[in-house]
């Protein structure tokens, strides 16, 4: 029997759906600071997405050009802001590669211990806040209260507690202190005397030894669960090539495949730091994924950054050990007033959340010609809309959230 | 591959689009010739002895020395340059391409310069020239979408030019 037009069984649909112009921020908690995104969608589909930026915008490029290099160094740590030690570092070696500067080896010491104690504070804010977006809501307390310490021991060793200005022109400001009383966070979390007096280093190697199990507690919390594997394996998957093509950097590279990581690989000022240093590179895919997660997707990005908090206190404790034997000062002298040479150098270093660059061109005088941070969050943001085509509307904090961008660093 | 050996292959296939080089500087440039941009970008990634598969950073660069008592002292001729740092995954080696261009198209103030854009090449290349226009005042052509990035779509002027004016005021927000 044929089904005509005219049997009653036949209903006819005759729902015209509109796309729909969806504004997405630019104050969405899960937009990870003032990013406003335009999403064109068909239901709950996105054609579309259009990231809209620079509501944090204050041209630090040309505050730049009209300060000395070492009077720029605080308008780096507004930059990523969860990462300053990495921002001043990175501004810090593109000078000393301009003017041809040596860095005693006790400074570089100190540099890799502070530089990965703030890459661990910045993936932990990282991996609490991607929970959040994804609706689980206690990986963020326990985050914050690690990163409270470490907050804590960077501000007994430089006396702030998020834009440092520590690592400068030369080495750093400070050396670490020899006696400081215990942080408190610390004392009540491994049940110490609060007056307990200590070294800093002896305060970190205590924290670092506190942390280390605790990450087997963020995978049964967060990386193994099965709601959030579920929102994040084969979602929003980036390939090797559109990676390399789009410029993505840092953790979004690894998780798609690419064996790259600046402190191996990049320039030998930068690399000489971490000579001599036993430390892996965690590269997608991985043994421990479930088996729905594919190459390239949320969930590879995330745990690219949960395995480099595990290499960065391997990295920590060795630096502590190199401390101990380490010749020469913190720091050798930088002045203010140095004349920058007629030249120009570009050098990039592995921040947290992929390679930041500082292109500093002298003129003969203090103040650059042309001051230049290439953001590496600006380049990861740029594949947005890339990777939200034909995914749903909720996966869109799941996407831009693995991508862990800091709006200061993309708007500067 | 040495940054020598670079200049002379591109040398070879290219000729006098080569307009110049470096290869001793701290980071070695290349300079090409504005019209020759595209052609040369699309063979320096697919060449398979160069392979520069990666864009790190393109950024423009103003020389001009607006204060005419120390213009005397300046190092350089006045004239914009756009610099491209490219880097190659698979080879692990850099280069940096210059391509320099008058600060005004025609030398009319306010007439932007014309450079073709990259942004088929690299993917990535479509911010940040977004970027160079909007900050260094520099138009794309071939661009797919060029407009402004960071500033709001109605800012006057790009605020890296080293003439830029301040503006007075912004919907009712006073300046300096």
């Amino acid at each position: 029997m044929s089904i005509t037009l005219e049997d009653p069984r036949v209903i006819e649909f005759d729902v015209r759906t509109d796309e729909m112009l969806v504004n997405m921020g630019p104050q969405h908690p899960s937009t990870h600071g003032v990013l406003r995104l335009l999403l064109r969608t068909d239901g709950e589909v996105i054609y579309e997405v259009t990231p809209h930026i620079g509501y944090l915008h204050r041209c630090a490029e040309k505050i730049g050009e009209n300060l000395s290099t070492p009077q720029w160094i605080p308008y780096t740590d507004r930059m990523d802001y969860l990462a300053g030690m990495n921002m001043n570092l990175g501004l810090a070696l593109a000078v000393e590669k301009l003017v041809g500067m040596e860095v005693p080896e006790k400074a570089m010491t100190l540099r890799v211990i502070i530089a990965e104690l703030n890459r661990i504070a910045s993936h932990l804010v990282g991996m609490g806040a991607y929970g959040l977006d994804l609706g689980s809501f206690s990986p963020f307390l326990y985050a914050f209260r690690e990163r409270e310490i470490i907050l804590d021991l960077f501000e007994e060793a430089c006396g702030a507690r998020l834009t440092y200005s520590y690592i400068t022109i030369g080495g750093l400001t400070h050396d670490v202190p020899n006696s400081i009383t215990i942080p408190s966070g610390l004392a009540a979390l491994t049940r110490r005397s609060p007056n307990l007096k200590l070294s800093w280093l002896e305060a970190l190697e205590m924290f670092l030894s506190w942390l280390e199990p605790r990450i087997l507690e963020y995978h049964t919390l967060l990386t193994e669960n099965a709601i959030f594997i579920k929102r994040t394996a084969a979602i929003g998957v980036l390939s090797r090539e559109k990676a390399i093509s789009y410029g993505c950097t840092g953790p979004v590279l690894r998780g798609s495949g690419v064996d790259h990581d600046l402190r191996r690989d990049g320039e030998k000022i930068y690399t000489r730091m971490y000579a001599g240093y036993d430390f892996e590179i965690p590269v997608a895919p991985f043994k421990k994924a479930p088996p729905e997660a594919i190459l390239g997707d949320n969930w590879c990005r995330f745990y690219v950054r949960m395995m480099e908090v595990v290499q960065s206190i391997k990295l920590i404790r060795q630096g502590i050990q190199k401390y101990a034997k380490a010749e020469g000062t913190y720091r050798v002298p930088y002045k203010m007033t140095t004349k920058l040479p007629v030249a120009e150098a570009y050098l990039e270093t592995e921040c947290p959340r992929g390679q930041m660059g500082f292109y500093i061109v002298g003129n003969g005088e203090d103040k650059p010609l042309r001051a230049r941070a290439k953001s590496s969050c600006f380049c990861n943001l740029s594949v947005t809309s890339e990777l939200c085509q034909g995914c749903l509307i909720a996966d869109i904090p799941a996407i831009v959230g693995s991508l862990d961008i800091v709006m200061g660093e993309i708007d500067r | 591959m040495s940054p020598a050996d670079i200049h002379q292959q591109l040398v070879r296939q290219f000729g006098d689009q080569i307009t110049g080089a470096n290869v001793t500087a701290l980071d070695p440039w290349v300079e090409v010739a504005p019209a020759a941009i595209v052609e040369v970008a699309t063979y320096l990634r697919d060449d398979p002895a160069l392979q520069f598969d990666a864009l790190n950073d393109l950024c423009g660069v103003d020389y001009f020395e607006p204060d005419a008592k120390k213009a005397a002292k300046f190092a350089h001729q006045p004239h914009l340059e756009v610099v491209y740092h490219l880097y190659s995954y698979s080879l692990k080696h850099h280069l940096k391409v210059k391509v320099k261009s008058p600060r005004w198209k025609n030398d009319q103030a306010g007439e932007l310069p014309e450079i073709p854009s990259v942004s088929k090449v690299w993917l990535i290349a479509e911010w940040h020239e977004r970027e160079a226009y909007d900050l260094m005042g520099i138009t794309f052509t071939n661009h797919p979408n060029l407009r402004r990035i960071l500033c709001p779509e109605d800012w006057e002027g790009h605020a890296l030019r080293k003439d830029y004016a301040f503006p007075l005021e912004y919907h009712g927000i006073r300046g300096q």
